[in-house]
């Protein structure tokens, strides 16, 4: 029974294979009926010589003699078949940099996990560290696998470029290479070394890994940056500083940007795989321990996930800081809609980690009282989430743009700008934390003396910073736009206040706590499993379609201003169609990594013994 | 927003907060009242795609209200489950079962009996301009660049007003046809036109904007517009064919003068 659900389980993405060869088969077959066949004809040997024949044979000299005399051409571009060049480099690049921010965000999430295990003296934790950094090894090759794809790519179908970008960059490449040594050394020592060193000893190789990953993917990402903002060349490209080159505008952003995003990616997966634990459970005992497991991936995945809008913000203000013109172009024209897409999907992300928290709440005996606040943060979350998602450009038909009385419709309008956005999403974030503060409060009293005050200090700190936040939303529709961009520093200033002052609070607060309902975990309902699930692919859809953004925004050019794009496929593909794409991406990245997974649970399997069924 | 609309739904949910009715008509209370606020709540409606947009959202957080505790969804899925099985509801249940289809064939029906119009159409209003442009074969860094009267608002007022003033000339003898007499866009040919000329009292409009971005716009018109703009669909003439550039200048100058609003400052580089 339990070997035949393991193997319907294999069946499914086996069948899938199978289908997928299926149709691309059919459908080679059905074009090629279409397609022009030679008429047999007798072989040219066995026919007498004619004079079409000799015409022929002819022509092949003479084309073997312009063979012959051809000089050697540098090619500029090569055409990838049937999906061309540029969907071919996205798609192998787009997979190499998931691989790559999960293999980053692996030892991350296991460091962390495995600090707070030595700190609290919770053996289960460690073991969960040590279970995840299991798939270092796999993914780790898989990601140097995609690596070298992508460099052949790029030498094969953008050879000039990228002998450009070589040229630009050729000091860079050593550092990288040993900084790659020095990965493997760290990742398998940490792995290997699991338990046989002193905890500080593995830990400190644990920040090693840490370290050196960070330093791989700030050096990458000053090849990519510059291909954004290009500096430190002269405006035909020529290198003047190097250092220039490395650290241009987008560089600091973006290596902050994604250093927080990959821990936010790494709890996700962690998450989304206890959750499938979760469903395939048979015991009670299992389904507490991946229960417990999803709830720590969340944990961490939604603490890194606070900080990142305004990560977000800085890079987009350091591209308008480099070009106007490219900052417009991301907010405001083309790809304007691509940020609707990105509000849509974040406001779910922030209305899927309150859900599973208060999904979570009924853990624990008698978290009643906490439910009832769940209609105010949800009603807090709607409105925030409508604001964001409310487009500057409106889709509209005339009749409706004329009963609007213009483009722009009078109230929606105030809500479609900076302002209301950033007033929005700092009010999310507020509200998230206080899902957070409540679940933590379920099944336990503060027993502390002045508990009261404690809880009415948070409270006022809390109030405080909402209304920071929102007096300053307001202000800024009143100041001129360069006051109003340096108006999201204090709203993002009392945010981050409120969240650490009313933490360290709560930490003090619940010292000594009064027990009140014990949490069970494993038992809560089936969907909260699926929202973990659907936090990771939504998550893992975000990075696919923000990469784009990121690279899409140069338009017809290399280097942004400097090398132009003269291929063919330098245009800008159609929203359907980049979200095609980065569908197919994410698609075949989570089949890889369910491989990854499998890979690794062979660990546990009892070894294979002849006469044994299958 | 229309009072009476309002009014009427808050009044609504009065009778239910007296009634005391189950989670499940709250919940589709919820979804009905917010949508009836959206769609006939504002004087100046809402377009369809964006409350669809927002319906969508506030869909999915109703389904996670009704789902998020053990007794809500006890609530919730009790009378929905005493319907189905319940002897009593039959009838009722057979009705359902043919309304879902008839609905919406009903939906086809009146989706497809409005009148003809023009399909949506995803104009970026405000594209992002080139960085450069060639006006009278004089080239103008979009980026880089100022209003080149500007200036004098601070060191000379008066030589100001005299380019305000001209502005102004330049304004009521070319534009006002279409920007109307107020500057709210609605001149005498906006009956004909689509997209409908700019209001430049918005105040999301104008002070959004930086004044070589309007230069660019005024210069060029509708033709130079980038693809996602929706070039050839405006009908904003590319009026360096008709003026000089320090009347662009001016009018732009007349432009703010005129709603008092004030251009959107140069972002400065953070390095
Ligand atoms: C034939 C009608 C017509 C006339 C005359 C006209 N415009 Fe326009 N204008 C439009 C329309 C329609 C739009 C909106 C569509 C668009 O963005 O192109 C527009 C848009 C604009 C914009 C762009 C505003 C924005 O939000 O990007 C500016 C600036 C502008 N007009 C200035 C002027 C000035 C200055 C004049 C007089 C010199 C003028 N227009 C004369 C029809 C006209
Ligand atoms: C609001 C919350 C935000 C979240 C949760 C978020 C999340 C993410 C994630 C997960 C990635 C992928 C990181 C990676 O590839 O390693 C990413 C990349 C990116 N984000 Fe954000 N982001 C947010 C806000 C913003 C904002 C406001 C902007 C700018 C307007 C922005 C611009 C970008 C860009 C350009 C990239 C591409 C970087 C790259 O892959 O090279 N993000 N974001």
């Amino acid at each position: 029974m339990v070997v035949s659900r393991k193997l319907l389980f294999l069946l499914g993405p086996v069948a899938g294979i199978v289908m997928f060869i299926a149709v691309v088969w059919m459908a080679t077959v059905f074009v090629g009926r279409n397609e022009y066949k030679d008429p047999y004809r007798a072989p040219a040997a066995t026919a007498d010589s004619t004079p079409r024949a000799e015409g022929v044979a002819a022509e092949k000299d003479e084309a073997e003699k312009k063979a012959q005399e051809k000089p050697y051409a540098e090619a500029e571009y090569r055409r990838f078949p049937v999906v061309g060049s540029r969907v071919a480099i996205w798609a192998v690049a787009q997979l190499h940099l998931l691989f790559a921010a999960f293999v980053l965000a692996v030892p991350i999430f296991a460091f962390i996990i495995e600090a707070i295990g030595y700190k609290t003296g919770d053996p289960r934790y460690d073991r969960l560290a040590h279970e995840f950094s299991r798939l270092l090894s796999v993914s780790f090759s898989l990601t140097a696998t995609f690596g070298a794809f992508l460099t052949f790519m790029l030498i094969i179908l953008y050879p000039k470029f990228t002998n450009y970008l070589m040229s630009v960059f050729s000091p860079t490449f050593l550092p990288y290479v040993l900084l790659f040594f020095a990965e493997a050394f760290f990742l398998y020592t940490y792995y290997y070394g699991w338990g046989k060193f002193h905890p500080l000893v593995h830990l400190g190789l644990g920040l090693g890994l840490n370290v050196v990953g960070t330093g791989i993917m700030m050096i990458a990402n000053s090849w990519l940056t510059f291909m954004m903002s290009p500096s430190g060349v002269s405006s035909k490209g020529a290198l003047i500083s190097l250092t220039d080159a490395i650290y241009n505008y987008t560089w600091m952003p973006i290596n902050v940007h994604r250093f927080i995003a990959n821990i936010a990616f790494g709890g996700s997966i962690a998450a989304a795989y206890a959750a499938v634990k979760f469903l395939q459970a048979e015991t009670d005992e299992e389904r507490a321990h991946y229960d417990w497991m999803g709830y720590i991936g969340n944990f961490v995945a939604i603490s890194a996930f606070l900080p990142l809008p305004f990560a977000g913000y800085w890079l987009a203000k350091e591209i308008y800081a480099y070009s106007q013109t490219l900052g417009l172009t991301m907010m405001g024209g083309a790809f304007s809609w691509l940020f609707i897409i990105q509000a849509v999907l974040i406001g779910n992300l922030f209305l899927a980690a309150n859900y599973y928290l208060w999904l979570g709440m009924g853990r624990v005996e008698g978290a009643q009282p906490f439910q009832r606040f769940v209609k105010y943060l949800l009603a807090a979350i709607v409105l925030c989430f409508m604001i964001w998602a409310t487009p500057r450009s409106i889709i509209a038909t005339v009749s409706e743009v004329r009963a609007m009385g213009g483009s722009a419709h009078p109230v929606l309008g105030f809500l479609g700008v900076m302002s209301a956005k950033n007033t929005a999403v700092n009010i999310l974030i507020l509200t998230t934390f206080m899902s957070f503060l409540l679940y933590r409060r379920t099944g336990k009293v503060a027993s502390v003396t002045w508990a009261k005050t404690g809880h009415a200090l948070q409270l006022s700190i809390f109030a405080a910073a909402a209304f920071v936040v929102i007096f300053l939303g307001v202000y800024g529709y009143f100041v001129e736009a360069s006051v109003r961009i340096g108006l999201s520093v204090p709203q993002v200033g009392a945010v981050l206040l409120a969240m650490v002052s009313i933490t360290a609070i709560d930490i003090f607060l619940f010292r000594k706590p009064r027990n009140t309902g014990a949490v069970r975990w494993g038992r809560i309902p089936a969907i909260s499993q699926y929202v973990l699930i659907f936090i990771a692919v939504t998550f893992t859809w975000l990075m696919g379609l923000m990469g784009y953004v990121r690279s899409g925004l140069r338009q017809h050019w290399h280097v942004y201003g400097i090398i132009r794009d003269n291929s063919p496929d330098a245009f800008t593909p159609t929203l359907g169609f980049a979200t095609e794409v980065v569908s197919v991406t994410v698609l075949a990245f989570f089949l890889l990594i369910g491989f990854v997974f499998w890979i690794a649970s062979l660990h546990d399997r009892p070894d294979f013994e002849r006469g044994q069924s299958l | 927003m229309n009072i009476l609309v309002v009014l009427a739904v808050v009044a609504a949910f009065g009778l239910l907060r007296f009634g005391r009715v189950s989670l499940l008509v709250w919940a589709g209370a919820w979804w009905v009242g917010i949508y009836v606020l959206l769609r006939f709540g504002f004087t100046a409606p809402i377009p369809a795609s964006v409350v669809s947009l927002y319906m969508g959202i506030v869909s999915i957080a109703i389904l996670a209200y009704v789902s998020s505790s053990q007794e809500r969804r006890d609530e919730i899925s009790r009378p929905l489950v005493r319907f189905m099985t319940d002897k009593r509801y039959t009838a009722f249940l057979a009705a359902t079962v043919v309304a879902i289809p008839a609905l919406a064939a009903a939906n086809v029906y009146v989706q497809m009996n409005v009148p003809l119009q023009p399909p949506l159409f995803s104009r970026t209003v405000h594209p992002a301009s080139p960085s450069e442009i060639t006006v009278h074969d004089k080239k103008i860094d979009l980026d880089a660049g100022e209003n080149p009267f500007r200036h004098l608002e601070a060191s000379s007022p008066t030589e100001f007003r005299t380019h305000v003033e001209n502005g102004r000339k330049v304004y009521y003898r070319n534009c006002v046809f279409c920007h109307g007499d107020n500057l709210a866009g609605n001149g005498m040919f906006v009956h004909g036109l689509d997209p409908i000329p700019t209001n430049f009292t918005d105040k999301g409009t104008l002070p959004m904007l930086r004044e070589t971005f309007l230069f660019w716009r005024i210069a060029k018109g509708g033709p130079g517009l980038p693809e996602e703009g929706g070039p050839w669909d405006t009908a904003m003439p590319a009026w360096e064919k008709f003026l000089k550039e320090e009347e662009m200048w001016e009018a732009i100058l007349f432009l703010y003068d005129s709603t008092g609003q004030r251009p959107r400052a140069k972002e400065e580089a953070a390095k």
